[in-house]
């Protein structure tokens, strides 16, 4: 029998990308409304399921951990994280967490991670390959600098193993594998597994497990430290890109593919 | 004159045009100082120099390759301190972000990914939510550290060209303490086309094209574009996945995009809606691409690629 593995899922709920998404307010943050459980967080979830379930799952005491870091709708990424099949949820929230940039989120999610730890340490961070709304993949890699665990990012497949993780990276123009001691922080890419749905028993024992709400005094992080006043950059300025809009649209006609060229000539593209 | 601090990290026998783009924006930030990682040639030492670089920095240790991005990110901190550098400036790759985001923890510096612009007093300009918003951001600490995307400005040398001052820099000893180690590695096969995210023309194929990806191949080779896909024709296996253009994949921004046989669905509109002029091609008139497109045609692509790959060659001569 493997050793029992506790991890802790960082799931994040963010505006839908299938709806136009818009910034708002003196900070210009996202607005939060038809938020969802991030993507490309489901795979993160998913290959810390199946690590959990190959050494016996929930019932030899494995822990998959759903933590997530938001206003209170953020809740609801926590809850289909359950369904899906987390064993427990944390939610990190407090007005004052509002605006953080990735330094300030990355201190913020260290100090949770370390206070879930506080009692029996946490085995691995996973994350997805970013958020599908900040976009910049930097908590990862700041969570790790700031934990001081090496960090195995953007793992297109992933083992553990004897208190090692190793895992498949493929750039454009090489592929890699490497090698980490646990803890540590790893991020997985969309082509790491197939993400599952939660099935009727799975949103019924959701019901059943817990959610544990903390606040910043909780795990010890002052409202300074976090939010506009903590967060090391600001955002001065957003302008909506005005919408593209259709040009000339042609039917073939036997001859579309010299009209396609005559444009790319008439736009010097050629 | 404020410093500012570039990353180079193994420029080989010559250095790439993205670099050399970062050189130039640095000059218009202050006195340039260079950090490069690897080997060093003389013709990039001589690259350096005429483009206003004062001072190269290279690491004590030469095994910072063998480790994921921690190490580098410490050797580039140490150089930091030592050039009292204002401004960091890296590419904006996948490995580039990640040096900047360890770095800024360990400078407590202000991190910004995605740019495509600098102003002379550090604000810097982004596009966000896929291209919907364009924002500026400034960093509020005392150093800045930016990746900056490829093609946002072309590179050019200084006008007063000097020789650059070698120095190394220690590494600190426990750089690589708590880093992942790369046990192998493996070049994949070059394609001979241009890098997907640098490309100044994509062509780019889709479902419709139903498993030959031949049209699109011979099209882009004609105009000298990379090739791109949908997630469908990924997810299919019809091309790698490296050629994934969207929200879960890449989002480029070249001079030409060219659509073919995607509908253009929400996921992929993220990932090309900034290119400059857009060209679709698809059997199916009501398509979401032609909301966007500067040029339509609903047609068959295995008529319309063909015919215009002919036409290219021939005016091309």
């Amino acid at each position: 029998m493997e050793e029992t593995l506790k991890i802790v899922v960082l799931v994040k709920h963010v505006p839908d990308a299938q709806f136009d998404r818009h910034l708002s307010g003196e900070g210009h943050t996202t607005d939060r409304d038809e938020s969802i459980l991030s993507e490309l967080d489901e795979y993160a979830l998913e290959a810390a399921l199946q690590l959990a379930e190959a050494r016996g799952g929930a019932k030899a005491g494995n822990k998959v951990i759903a933590l997530s870091m938001g206003p209170a709708g953020a809740v609801n990424a926590i809850k289909k994280s359950l369904q899906i099949g987390a064993t427990e949820g944390v939610h990190l929230t407090d007005g004052a967490l509002a605006g953080s940039d990735a330094a300030a989120t990355s201190l913020a999610l260290a100090a949770a991670v370390r206070h879930l730890g506080a009692d029996t340490p946490v085995d691995l961070v996973l994350t997805g390959m970013a958020s599908t709304d900040g976009e910049t993949s930097l908590v990862p890699a700041q969570l790790a600098e700031r934990l001081g665990l090496p960090q195995v990012t953007f793992a297109s497949s992933l083992e553990v193993d004897g208190g090692r993780v190793s895992a498949r990276r493929d750039a454009d123009t090489h592929s890699e594998t490497v090698e980490a001691s646990l803890p540590a922080v790893v991020s997985v890419t969309d082509q790491i597994n197939e993400p599952r749905y939660p099935n009727f028993k799975g949103i019924i024992a959701a019901k059943r497990k817990s959610i544990t709400t903390l606040s910043l005094a909780d795990i010890g992080v002052d409202s300074s430290q976090v939010g506009h006043a903590g967060s090391w950059t600001r955002v001065t300025a957003a302008e909506e890109r005005p919408p593209r809009t259709a040009g000339t649209i042609i039917t073939d006609e036997g001859d579309a593919g010299i009209k396609l060229v005559d444009f790319l000539a008439a736009q010097k593209l050629l | 004159m404020a410093n500012v601090l570039v990353f180079i990290d193994n420029p080989g026998q010559a250095l790439k045009k993205s670099s050399l783009e970062l050189l130039t924006i640095a000059r218009s930030l202050g006195e340039t100082a260079v950090a490069v990682n690897g080997e060093l040639s003389d013709d990039v030492a001589g690259t350096l120099g005429a483009y206003g670089a004062a001072t190269v920095f290279r690491p004590s240790a030469a095994d910072l390759d063998d480790y994921l991005v921690a190490p580098k990110a410490a050797f580039l901190a140490a150089v930091a301190d030592k050039s009292g550098a204002t401004t960091v400036l890296l590419e904006n790759s996948p490995e580039g972000k990640e040096i900047a985001a360890r770095l800024g923890i360990r400078l407590s510096a202000g991190v910004i990914t995605d740019v495509v612009a600098v102003d002379a007093d550090g604000t810097a300009h982004k596009s966000v939510l896929a291209g919907s918003y364009t924002t500026t951001a400034k960093a509020t600490t005392a150093v800045t550290v930016l990746s900056v995307k490829a093609n946002t400005v072309d590179p050019e040398p200084a006008t007063a060209p000097g020789a650059a001052e070698t120095l190394t820099v220690d590494v600190p000893a426990d750089a690589a303490a708590a880093a992942a180690r790369i046990t192998s590695r493996e070049q994949k096969v070059a394609s001979g086309r241009p890098d997907l995210t640098d490309a100044r023309i994509v062509v780019a194929g889709g479902r419709g094209l139903d498993g030959d990806f031949g049209p699109v191949e011979e099209l882009a080779d004609a105009l000298g574009a990379a090739v791109g896909a949908s997630r469908a024709a990924t997810d299919a296996g019809w091309i790698n996945h490296d050629a994934q253009v969207g929200q879960t994949g890449k989002t480029v921004s070249p001079q030409l995009y060219i659509s073919a046989g995607i509908s253009g669905a929400i996921q992929q509109k993220a990932g090309m809606q900034t290119a400059k002029v857009i060209v679709a091609v698809n059997k199916d008139a009501e398509s979401p691409v032609f909301e966007i497109a500067d040029f339509g045609i609903i047609g068959d692509l295995f008529q319309v690629l063909p015919q215009a790959t002919e036409e290219i060659k021939k005016r091309k001569g």
